[in-house]
């Protein structure tokens, strides 16, 4: 393996990048984890398929958004680095 | 080399082979149940022709190279680790327990099914890319490469050690429930029987025979999760999609409740979120709620048998596709779990209770002859039988609400009889058991021993030992640390299966902060994350011992007068006349009552069951971590450029001290 020729600003660069991806990812989890069951009372309410829909996304809902933002995340990080040359061979 | 390209480049070939063959087997001890071959023979034939198979693989994957056995070689690819890391997760708990626990708690159990997946989103983003581009052997290497030594890497061994410990007591304690009732040996035996099944698999491969057994185990477990569910929504619904056709249950289940709620009778509503039996929000259940899922969650992340996983890949790029493969594995067991709980709901409530006493279901009498289901009717059956403890029957021949008694593990056990289909199922399902606790099991054992041979051993006692000297070491503690946890597990027995979520806390407290700002924040010290890491691990272990097993005295420290007064009452006291609040109480906001639960009184700190015990934990170790950071040493321009280093997936990694690895 060889170095990177990747400069220190455009490291800092990458960085940034990785580090908003990050905070998305972050943000999108605490919103399915923790927000979106603040309001399951008042989710319940509504009927889907018979599912309280309050329940429904602390069974499935938020299991699939993790699963799909998952491989989002390991697509988009991918194609930072691609785009930056850091990317393995 | 070759003769190995060849075994991953075929992957696909010999586990597609391996499925078919499962598949043609089960079939096979359908027609020979159907020929009249008698259960326990069927039993019998699956748990040993599944434990063979796993020892098969672990035996020819035996190995004498470091990096074979400690990371299987690093090309496990993305999708293959994802699987061996999902039934790594998966554990008896989730395999066995889960869906009884959805069906006792109802929508609070949810926390289990968030806690237990959202995690991976933290895996992912924060630490496993990392930790792979990092590239040594464990995760205690790390904390030493990135926080200047011994010191850290011994913390990391110790947290590592505790958290793995009590969880692998739990696992083999579930293999032992498992066999016993099964192949109705005694559980002590049971207990020793699951220790040899872990061996095979992981002493002569290590990572590597552990890695692919865990695919295997995989295959089984899922499979044998899916089947009862879908012939049950079958049963029920006339559709096999029992995900989607649940909805259905859960409706008739609310319809049910409301009408014995109008007849006066208190029962929590299976699907409303944050109610408790009298119909009421509840503040407390919804603070409860969230704590746990936050702390199964760090804790997911903090697991050094899982991020040890994401050593194993080829690439860093394959670490974090491994993630979401891994997620995806563990998703079609979870999202599966609630479906379980409202069609077991549904049959109690429909066919069981109200149903005169002559009349019950069959599934009712097998399992009530081993004690996890208890018709409560007479009046002395208290007495009798001990999970009728506390009822009060009253004898008028029918099945009330309240005279019904079921251990969470007798849902997804049961299902393939409440769904009227043939013992083949059964022993289907106990395999699935049985392959979910041996891969934890195994993964567990693989950490502490690599923790104890690889970071105590040779990084810490004998620097110079050769290669063979390090894996007979490997290989003999791996043995001592089994074999004590099985003697362990035999002697404690199922009243220790509440320590794995204390796992969870304890590895969260003390590992999350240090691993997610030795790569995020370059100010992080080494004199920070190691008192970080302290406080972290002391304060929370702490708190979970004292709440647990000196409940009283907690709640004399921190509780109000009252609430000393109702523990008194808990613990069958003398209440003193004048009782004062605890030298604690209201200090910075603390307070603290008690609960009886497992047969003690067991303190809640800030109103916080202790399952949950880390909440407090977590975040003190990053402030602590971060203020402790501000004042010391601040890390080396080397120091930098390694954090640097393992930030970008592409380059070499530049050490800052090259002897704090090989």
């Amino acid at each position: 393996m060889s170095q990177p020729d990747i400069t220190p600003e455009k490291a800092q660069q990458y960085w940034a990048r990785t580090s908003g991806l990050m905070w998305i990812m972050l943000a999108i989890w605490f919103v399915f984890s923790f927000a979106i069951h603040l309001f399951a009372p008042s989710l319940n309410v509504i009927h889907i398929l018979g599912f309280p829909f309050g329940f429904y996304m602390a069974a499935q809902g938020s299991l699939i958004v993790y699963v799909v933002a998952l491989f989002w995340f390991s697509k988009r990080q991918n194609e930072i680095d691609e785009e930056f040359g850091v990317a393995e061979d | 080399m070759n003769e190995k390209s060849d075994f991953i480049s075929n992957l696909g070939k010999i586990y597609g082979y391996y499925t078919g063959g499962f598949a043609g087997f089960v079939i096979i001890l359908a027609i020979l149940e159907q020929m009249g071959v008698p259960d326990r023979v069927i039993g019998y034939l699956f748990l040993f022709l599944t434990i063979g198979v796993y020892a098969f693989i672990g035996i020819i994957s035996r190995t004498q190279q470091l990096s074979e056995y400690y990371v299987a070689g690093r090309r496990v690819p993305a999708i293959y680790n994802g699987m061996a890391t999902g039934s790594d997760w998966m554990s008896a708990a989730s395999f066995i327990g889960m869906a009884g626990t959805l069906y006792l708690q109802g929508y609070q159990g949810l926390a289990f099914i968030l806690g237990w997946t959202g995690g991976y989103l933290l895996v992912a983003i924060l630490l496993a890319p990392y930790l792979r581009k990092f590239g040594q052997y464990t995760v205690p290497d790390f904390l030493g490469a990135r926080f200047g030594g011994n010191a850290a890497r011994l913390m990391g061994v110790v947290v590592l050690i505790t958290a793995s410990f009590v969880y692998v007591t739990a696992q083999i304690v579930g293999v032992g429930q498992i066999a016993s009732r099964f192949l109705n040996l005694s559980f002590e035996v049971a207990c020793f029987v699951g220790l040899g099944g872990i061996l095979v698999c992981s002493m002569m491969g290590g990572m590597r025979a552990v890695t692919w057994t865990q695919v295997a185990q995989y295959i089984i477990l899922i499979i044998a999760y899916l089947i009862p569910a879908v012939l049950m929504s079958v049963e029920v619904t006339g559709v096999p999609i029992p995900q989607l056709m649940y909805g259905q249950a859960l409706e008739q289940i609310e319809q049910i409740e409301n009408t014995w709620r109008a007849a006066g009778v208190a029962v929590a509503p299976h699907s409303s979120a944050f109610v408790g039996a009298n119909g009421q929000f509840n503040m407390n259940l919804a603070l409860n709620f969230f704590a746990l899922i936050f702390c199964l969650m760090v804790g997911t992340a903090s697991l050094p048998h899982i991020l040890m996983r994401y050593f194993t890949t080829p690439s860093v790029r394959d670490a974090r596709k491994s993630v979401a493969w891994s997620l995806f594995f563990i998703f079609l067991l979870y999202f599966t779990a609630p479906a379980y709980a409202a069609f077991a709901k549904l049959e109690v409530y429909t066919n069981v209770i109200g149903q005169p006493i002559a009349s019950l279901p069959g599934w009712l009498k097998t399992w009530g002859g081993i004690g996890l289901v208890g018709a409560c009717d007479a009046p002395n059956a208290a007495t009798i039988y001990s999970i009728c403890a506390g009822v009060v029957g009253n004898n008028d021949g029918i099945l009330q609400f309240n005279e019904f008694r079921i251990n969470p593990d007798a849902i997804v056990i049961a299902t393939p009889e409440i769904a009227g289909l043939p013992y083949v199922i059964a022993g289907l399902v106990a395999a699935g058991g049985l392959a979910a606790a041996l891969s934890t099991a195994d993964g567990l054992l693989l950490a502490i021993a690599n923790a104890l041979s690889h970071d105590v051993y040779y990084r810490m006692i004998d620097r110079n030992a050769p290669t063979e000297k390090r894996m007979l070491i490997s290989r003999v503690l791996l043995v001592i640390v089994a074999g004590l946890s099985a003697w362990f597990a035999a002697s404690a027995g199922a009243d220790i299966l509440f320590l794995v979520a204390w796992a969870f806390s304890i590895a969260a407290a003390g590992l999350f902060a240090a691993l997610v700002m030795g790569v995020w924040y370059k100010g992080t010290t080494n004199t920070g994350a190691l008192v970080g890491m302290i406080v972290g691990y002391v304060v929370t272990f702490g708190l979970l011992l004292w709440t647990e097993f000196g409940g009283v005295g907690f709640v004399e420290t921190f509780g109000s007068a009252d609430a000393i007064r109702a523990a008194y009452t808990q613990a069958r006291m003398a209440i003193p006349a004048t009782i004062e609040a605890g030298p604690l109480h209201g200090v910075l906001g603390m307070w603290a009552d008690s609960q009886l639960v497992r047969g003690r009184v067991v303190a809640r700190f800030c109103g916080i069951a202790n399952i949950a015990g880390g909440i407090f934990g977590v975040p003190l170790a990053f402030i602590v971590t971060y203020a402790v950071s501000k004042f010391t040493t601040q890390p080396t321009q080397a120091m930098k450029d390694f954090i640097d280093s393992i930030r970008v997936p592409r380059g070499n990694v530049k050490l800052a001290d090259n002897s704090a690895v090989e």
